[in-house]
């Protein structure tokens, strides 16, 4: 058993942050995981109470406090709606980082995290198999979706209706490029990320066809990691220090104005935790990592607010769509008009809003995995204003939102496309 | 701590999963939005229905087991920490809208139901149930009525009381005590109802509320003044209702305030303005257009050195972004903020803000002040570091004298927080000797075990 003297003295670290919670409960209004449970402990407040009361020794059922702590999307909406401006997020990580480390990591998030994720090239390895053999054990139930489900899964992944992985991952139909600027005289580093990369390539082939189209260049270089954020949410500093700095060491062979990614959660990621968990690194990879999280955006910010693309005057409508915005996008970023632009640009669709378009659709990565009725309850909501919306198709900026939507829509047997706002925007370049 | 039988019990009333027993999960219901020492409760239980609650209740009784209610946990004054320890009462599962009637304008509620969530369900229907607290996005309305709470539109449309036509509530036997009625006259016995109003759960626990409901205003329009000094303010202030006009809504900023605003907008407030007022009237368009005019004038004559008029929906928010601000604007400016909300006769502000600055030089603290000038609940707010103990023991020492101040003004110690725990060794000052022993009585009557969220008000 852990030292708990020892576990709160390290919590007392972050105390200058977490006494500035005024303790007034407003989170509660928009935290999704209280809304489905109404406990406290489950909402910010209770939270930083939890760690305030390890931190003076006052509870010790370290475990418990553990799992309170881990009971959360890390979506930022208590953030973006905090009176005080607590540093909810950097409170979250940091602190998960301290009690995760030290109580240690589940079995399940060893093999994931230091096994698997860190070692690029045998993730990807272990992933082709599993395409190539996924056929064999799961039966297609939604094609406008394309989710299946899988009998022979059902033990570890529940009744969950799962987009395939792509038979082809965007990283053997594009290893690599380096191409030169043109019209535009704009260059980018494409940085896709794990979930598009192994399931939505489909997403990273829309970017590729787009920045051609408007002359952008594009640095894409082999081996790419991912950003560190499963690592970093689990308290695996280790790991994240291992994807971040790879990460690093490759981009700076390239030269570029930009790095791009169609995720959400990365470019939240690159842009605003990388800056902050750069002490365990070396001068020279320090520099790396900053570099490369200042040049971090997004691609419908990239493409609006760099390239240039404007709505058309006179759409002609037709097909429906409705966006999501991914808490990382909007809450993070502050990315929220760029997406509706793109949309717009593409003059066979028409924009219809759902309500709470903003709020969480309940993924937040392995809080999926650990917590999926809460996740399921969290996206039923997401999928009843989508609905609601009378969309025909749901475009949202984050990969993740992607698979955790399409299960949602699909278990109800909605037939409503789940895309990626590039994608559309590209149907209008031949 | 409860016997495992006790548990038992409980989990035979509400089920497994609302009784609450772990360490983590207990100490999240030590503490509320006061600044006060956190005390852990034994168990947390939620019922979710009415039957529940009322066996709740009883189980708490036979065993002498104290009983604290709480909504969302918002007030300041500490109601909803279990001093006494025993059973914190979850009532937030009891959260539906029972009936919103058009017809009679009226409507019934259980008591966890979110005052926002409420209040757009009635607008839905084009009614208006006018309390607004500013805590309102997450308290709830037995929350509300247990404290009588208040918000902006105070001044005009009244408080939480003045819409409370019934409550329906648990004795400590758990037996269902009806009190008021769905009619907009009813004398019929005593009025219980107003016993519960402001009661903080010390006199029953609610079960169901009835509340009234009023038609919108057809328009509204909001206006902004910018004053060199307080006591123009607050002339203008009394001049405004001299004329016969009551806005609904009268807020004041004072200088602190406008300034800490200002570094966290950067709207543009000018920094030397001493006092700034946000004025909105509503009513029919007529009305509201003639006394919008009059008030700009009031304004001018009274020394208002800028008077705004907020032309649309667009500049109106606008106008109100600043006192939207102000509490983020002071939660930000330092770790610790109390917030306090001693209460005086509208002409006695500018002595008031007076007095505040001249105890925050005393004591070498910052307070901002902020709040509704029309109805002369005022939120002198004191931006601190409670880790800090010469520091915070000079802010007790502070909200003491702000207290005696109001008080000697013939102020209250209270506009809208409750007592709780936080006031109740100052209810004596503003009351009676035998207004206490009363209370007493009357508790001992109902309660005599003294389970009811024992220790707040009337203290023991
Ligand atoms: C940022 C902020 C702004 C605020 N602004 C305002 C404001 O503008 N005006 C204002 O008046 N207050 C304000 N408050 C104070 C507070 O929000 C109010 O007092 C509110 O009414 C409390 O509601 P709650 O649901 O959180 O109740 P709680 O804090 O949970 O409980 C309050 C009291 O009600 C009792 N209670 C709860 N439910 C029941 C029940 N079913 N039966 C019997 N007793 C019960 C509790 O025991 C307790 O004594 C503010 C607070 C904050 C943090
Ligand atoms: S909204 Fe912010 S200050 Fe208020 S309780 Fe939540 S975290 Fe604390
Ligand atoms: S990050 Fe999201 S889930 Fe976690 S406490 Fe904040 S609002 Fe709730
Ligand atoms: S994946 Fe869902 S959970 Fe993550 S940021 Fe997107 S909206 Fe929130």
């Amino acid at each position: 058993m852990a030292d708990l003297h020892k576990l709160a003295q390290m919590l007392q670290e972050l105390d200058d942050q977490m006494v500035a919670c005024m303790k007034c409960g407003m989170c509660q209004a928009v935290c999704p995981v209280f809304a489905e449970s109404l406990n406290e402990a489950d909402v910010t407040r209770g939270k930083i109470a939890l760690l305030e009361n390890l931190a003076k020794e006052m509870i010790a059922d370290a475990k418990g406090v553990q799992e309170k702590l881990n009971k959360c999307l890390l979506c930022g909406s208590c953030a973006a709606n905090c009176p005080s401006g607590v540093k909810i997020m950097d409170i979250f990580l940091k602190a998960r980082i301290i009690v995760n480390t030290y109580m240690g990591l589940s079995p399940v998030k060893k093999v994931i995290l230091k096994g698997m994720l860190t070692r690029p090239a045998l993730f990807n390895s272990l992933v082709s198999v599993a395409a190539r053999f996924q056929g064999v054990f799961s039966t297609p139930v939604n094609e406008i979706i394309g989710s299946s489900c899988s009998q022979w899964l059902s033990p570890v992944i529940g009744d969950r209706h799962f987009l395939g992985l792509a038979k082809e991952p965007l990283h053997s139909a594009v290893p690599s490029l380096d191409s030169a600027p043109g019209a535009s005289g704009l260059k980018v580093a494409f940085f896709p990320g794990c979930v598009v990369d192994k399931m939505f390539p489909r997403v990273g082939h829309a970017v590729l066809k787009v920045m051609a189209h408007h002359g952008v260049g594009v640095y894409l270089p082999a081996g790419q990691s991912c950003c560190g954020i499963p690592a970093l949410s689990s308290g695996d500093r280790d790991s994240y220090e291992k994807l971040v700095a790879a990460n690093a060491r490759l981009f700076a062979k390239g030269r570029f104005d930009a790095l791009v990614t169609p995720c959400a959660t990365c470019t939240a990621t690159i842009k605003e935790l990388w800056p902050k968990f750069v002490d365990g690194f070396d001068a020279t990879t320090k520099a790396q990592v900053l570099a490369m999280s200042e040049k971090a955006m997004d691609v419908n910010q990239f493409l609006v607010d760099k390239v240039g693309v404007t709505a058309v005057d006179k759409p002609t409508g037709g097909t429906r769509v409705t966006v999501h915005d991914p808490c990382h996008l909007a809450k993070s970023l502050g990315v929220r008009k760029q997406p509706r632009t793109l949309l717009g640009a593409n003059r066979d669709y028409e924009l219809v809003e759902m309500a709470e378009a903003d709020r969480c659709c309940g993924c937040g990565g392995s809080f999926n995995l650990a917590h999926y009725e809460v996740s399921r309850s969290i996206g039923r909501r997401k999928r009843d204003n989508i609905v609601a919306s009378k969309a025909d198709v749901v475009a949202t900026g984050c990969p993740a939102c992607m698979m955790q939507i399409s299960d949602m829509l699909s278990q109800a047997g909605d037939r409503i496309a789940v895309r990626h706002p590039v994608e559309i925007y590209a149907e209008t370049i031949d | 701590m409860p016997s495992n039988a006790l548990i038992k019990e409980f989990q035979a009333i509400v089920g497994k999963e609302n009784v609450l027993e772990s360490e983590a999960d207990r100490h999240s219901y030590s503490y509320d939005s006061a600044v006060l020492d956190p005390v852990v409760p034994d168990l947390a239980v939620r019922p979710t229905t009415s039957e529940e609650l009322g066996k709740v209740v009883r189980l708490c009784n036979e065993n002498g087991l104290p009983v604290t209610p709480r909504g969302s946990g918002t007030n300041l004054s500490g109601g909803t920490i279990p001093s006494k320890g025993g059973i914190v009462l979850l009532t937030n599962a009891l959260n539906k809208i029972v009936e919103i009637n058009e017809e009679d304008l009226y409507a019934v509620v259980q008591p966890g139901v979110i005052t926002a969530k409420f209040a757009a369900e009635v607008a839905k229907r084009g009614l208006f149930y006018p309390p607004d607290p500013g805590s309102q996005a997450v308290s709830t309305l037995g929350g509300n009525v247990a404290e009588n709470a208040g918000g902006l539109r105070g001044l005009k449309y009244g408080v939480t009381k003045d819409y409370v036509m019934g409550v329906d509530f648990f004795d400590v036997n758990g037996e269902l005590v009806k009190s008021g009625s769905r009619t907009v006259k009813c004398v019929t016995g005593l009025n219980l109802s107003a016993l519960q109003v402001a009661s903080e759960g010390t006199m029953g626990v609610f079960n169901e509320i009835i509340l009234k409901l009023v038609p919108p205003p057809a328009a509204n329009k909001a206006m902004m003044a910018l004053f060199d000094n307080v006591d123009k303010a607050s002339a203008t202030v009394a001049a405004i209702i001299a004329a016969k006009i009551v806005p609904c809504t009268l807020e004041l900023l004072d200088n602190v305030t406008i300034n800490l605003v200002e570094d966290f907008t950067k709207a543009g407030l000018p920094r030397d303005a001493q006092a700034i007022l946000l004025i909105e009237v509503d009513g029919h368009p007529g009305q509201v257009a003639e006394e919008a005019e009059k008030v700009v004038a009031i304004c001018k004559k009274t020394g208002a050195t800028e008077v705004k008029a907020a032309k649309d929906e667009a500049e109106r928010n606008k106008l109100w972004e600043a006192r939207r601000a102000a509490l983020p604007a002071l939660a930000r400016a330092k770790p610790t903020t109390v917030l306090e909300d001693a209460t005086v006769p509208r002409s006695k502000i500018p002595a008031m803000i007076k007095a505040i600055n001249a105890i925050a030089k005393k004591y070498d603290l910052t307070i901002g002040t902020f709040g509704h000038a029309g109805d002369g609940n005022l939120h002198p707010t004191i931006m601190c570091d409670k880790r800090d103990k010469n520091e915070f023991h000079r802010v007790e020492q502070a909200v003491d004298e702000i207290f005696d101040v109001a008080l000697s003004f013939k102020g209250t110690l209270s506009g809208e927080h409750g007592i709780g725990l936080a006031k109740a060794k100052w209810l004596e000052k503003e009351t009676s000797a035998a207004t206490i022993a009363y209370a007493k009585a009357l508790k001992k009557a109902i309660d005599p075990k003294g389970i009811l969220n024992p220790g707040k008000i009337i203290g023991g």
